[in-house]
């Protein structure tokens, strides 16, 4: 890149403008601070998860549930055995509803209602869905299966929060994705004489499949971390509990009831259950990147 | 022409075959099945049948029009493509040429908006008549598209059985070595099966261009249909990979019907029986492929084929 054997007329014209290099390292140098300004905080919470959160974990913490005891100094408190699993329990039920139903809404929408009047509703509403807080939903499972049966909380009714939640995350993603799928194999396929489900189930739901997948991972991790819907819904508890007809526990329900304790120990075990949260659903998102990463779409 | 087939063939209809079941039609307008092919067998001796043993079919348009909404592309067509011969179309981009193809197959009706008018005949079958089971049609017309589109996740194998794996119904398909015999029957017809032998559970995807291609048209082949429309077939292959495509239709005219569109003349004097001159929805004339580009009858096609607008 050297200018020499350039002549000065051609320095003058191909030269770096002084103000041009200086508004460059400007303009570089405020978007580094912006970058470093947003990773300041998720810095600062990975480093107290870490700090506060470790300090409490044990083999114990994960293999015995609360006890619920915890004004004397002496008395174990337990660890988050029942929340970790009620979580699993409840989002995986959450899981097998709002999956197949989502995936099934972006079929029809892509490859069925395509951009008629319907399908313009249905996304319509999808959207509103998606913008609906978290608590709406607990709240409106509470008044429909808890108020309205006359019944008390159950971890079931936490899925259907939970379900609810992720449906349009699930839709929305699915439908996207299959969006992707070029039109040309499916123009393929059905010019071989294929049944159009037969396209969609052979060709089109294999070739997303990947993006599916990471799709659904991350409305899983979403719903994994949800307070509120489960708080009047799922309840707490503190035994394990298989059966989602009682209350169940779950990890950010005993993180919310703890960290209200007076007891500095009960505090660490809710920052030792946030920081078991977090990791699991950050598991979830690395296998999701991982699954995309191997997509063929993308 | 062939509307003047021996009545006994009529005969030797399965209805299973190309009519939605629901639909009773009459003899008349019932699809035609191949006069020799036996019905038990019909892949018995594979596809390296004697030329002529199952013949391709005609195509007859009258009065297509084809519509995307409002806009007329295709403007009351009547064309017919004789039984295993090659028919190019040719004309300027925005024709319409490529939208007429797609009705051949019923394959318009795939664009939201888009309706045709007017008959396609398959021999003497209407195929826009309400009995007819648009997914059998595509058996019978199978289509090679502009760009190569093998199925992304399935390996050659797999690409060339999607076709009878995506049509048969439940457990007709057969034994695994039947199936076998199929695709390597299929793959041997378009001339791909030295290239391709030993990497048979490759993906699809992994082949050059120009084999991605033949891959397509004996996938097409293998639920061995009676006319092949070709879109473009080779805009996306260098010449070597085209003139491989070109050899190949010539082989397979025996076997099938075959309609091309292209944008390249030279393809169609070569690879063409007859050409037919398309300008904006409208077929100007068609003829013999060597009539076309001598002793046009129309001076729009000489212009269009002497290159002086296009």
């Amino acid at each position: 890149m050297s200018a020499r054997g350039a002549s000065a007329q051609q320095l003058a014209r191909f030269a770096v403008a002084p103000s041009r290099r200086r508004r460059d390292r400007l303009a570089r140098a405020g978007i580094l601070a912006a970058t470093a300004i947003a990773l300041i905080p998720l810095a600062l919470i990975i480093y107290y998860l870490l700090r506060k959160g470790l300090g409490s974990w044990s083999p114990s913490f994960f293999s015995s549930d609360p006890t619920g005891n915890t004004f004397f100094r002496s008395a174990s408190i337990g660890g988050i055995k029942s929340a970790i699993l009620g979580t699993i329990e409840i989002v995986a039920l959450a899981s097998a509803i709002s999956i197949p139903v989502g995936i099934g809404v972006a079929v029809w929408l892509v490859e069925y209602g395509k951009d008629g009047r319907l399908a313009s509703t249905v996304r319509f509403f999808i959207d509103v869905l998606t913008g609906v807080p978290s608590i709406v939903f607990g709240l409106f499972i509470y008044i429909v299966l808890i108020v309205g049966t006359g019944t008390s909380y159950a971890g079931y009714k936490g899925s259907f929060a939970l379900g609810l939640l992720m449906l349009p995350v699930v839709t929305r993603s699915a439908e996207v994705i299959l969006l992707l799928v070029p039109n040309g194999l499916r123009e393929a396929a059905l010019a071989l004489g294929a049944p159009r489900w037969r396209v969609i189930a052979r060709i089109v739901l294999p070739t997303a499949l990947a993006g599916l997948l990471t799709g659904v991972l991350l409305a899983v991790a979403r719903a994994a971390g949800e307070t509120a819907p489960l708080l009047f819904t799922a309840a707490s508890t503190l035994k394990t509990n298989l059966n989602l007809d009682q209350f169940t526990n779950s990890l950010p329900v005993q993180i919310y009831n703890d960290v209200t304790s007076p007891t500095t120990a009960v505090v660490n075990r809710a920052w030792g259950a946030a920081l078991t949260l977090v990791l699991m659903i950050g598991a979830l998102n690395v296998i999701a990147r991982l699954i995309a990463h191997r997509s063929r779409l993308s | 022409m062939s509307f003047e087939r021996p009545a006994a063939r009529v005969a030797d209809v399965e209805p299973d075959d190309l009519l939605n079941k629901r639909g009773p039609l009459g003899p008349p307008q019932s699809m035609p099945a191949r006069p020799q092919s036996p019905p038990t067998q019909p892949y018995a001796s594979g596809l390296g049948t004697p030329a002529g043993t199952e013949p391709g079919l005609s195509v007859t348009l009258r009065g297509l029009r084809a519509f995307y909404g409002a806009n007329e592309a295709v403007r009351g067509v009547d064309l017919e493509f004789n039984a295993n011969e090659v028919t190019a179309i040719i004309g300027p981009s925005g024709c319409g040429k490529s939208t007429m193809v797609r009705c051949i197959n019923r394959m318009h009706e795939e664009i939201p908006g888009a309706r045709a008018e007017g008959k396609v005949l398959l021999d003497e079958l209407d195929i826009y008549d309400g009995a007819v089971d648009v997914v059998a049609v595509r058996r019978a017309i199978g289509m090679v598209f502009q760009k190569p589109n093998p199925f992304p996740t399935m390996s050659v194998f797999d690409n060339v059985a999607a076709g009878l794996r995506l049509t048969m119904r439940g457990r007709s398909q057969g034994s695994k070595a039947e199936l076998r015999a199929k695709v390597e029957a299929a793959v041997r017809s378009a001339g791909l099966w030295d290239e391709v032998a030993d990497r048979l559970g490759e993906p699809g995807a992994g082949l050059s261009g120009g084999q991605q291609q033949r891959l397509c048209i004996a996938r097409s082949l293998a639920v061995n249909p009676e006319v092949i429309l070709m879109d473009e077939p080779c805009s996306a292959l260098d010449p070597i990979a085209t003139l491989k495509i070109e050899e190949l239709i010539d082989q397979l005219k025996r076997r099938v019907t075959i309609v091309i569109v292209t944008h390249n003349m030279q393809q169609a004097a070569r690879v063409a029986d007859r050409t037919a001159f398309m300008l904006d929805g409208r077929l100007i004339e068609v003829g013999a492929t060597q009539e076309i580009f001598t002793t046009p009858g129309d001076p729009r096609t000489e212009e269009y084929v002497t290159g002086k607008f296009g």
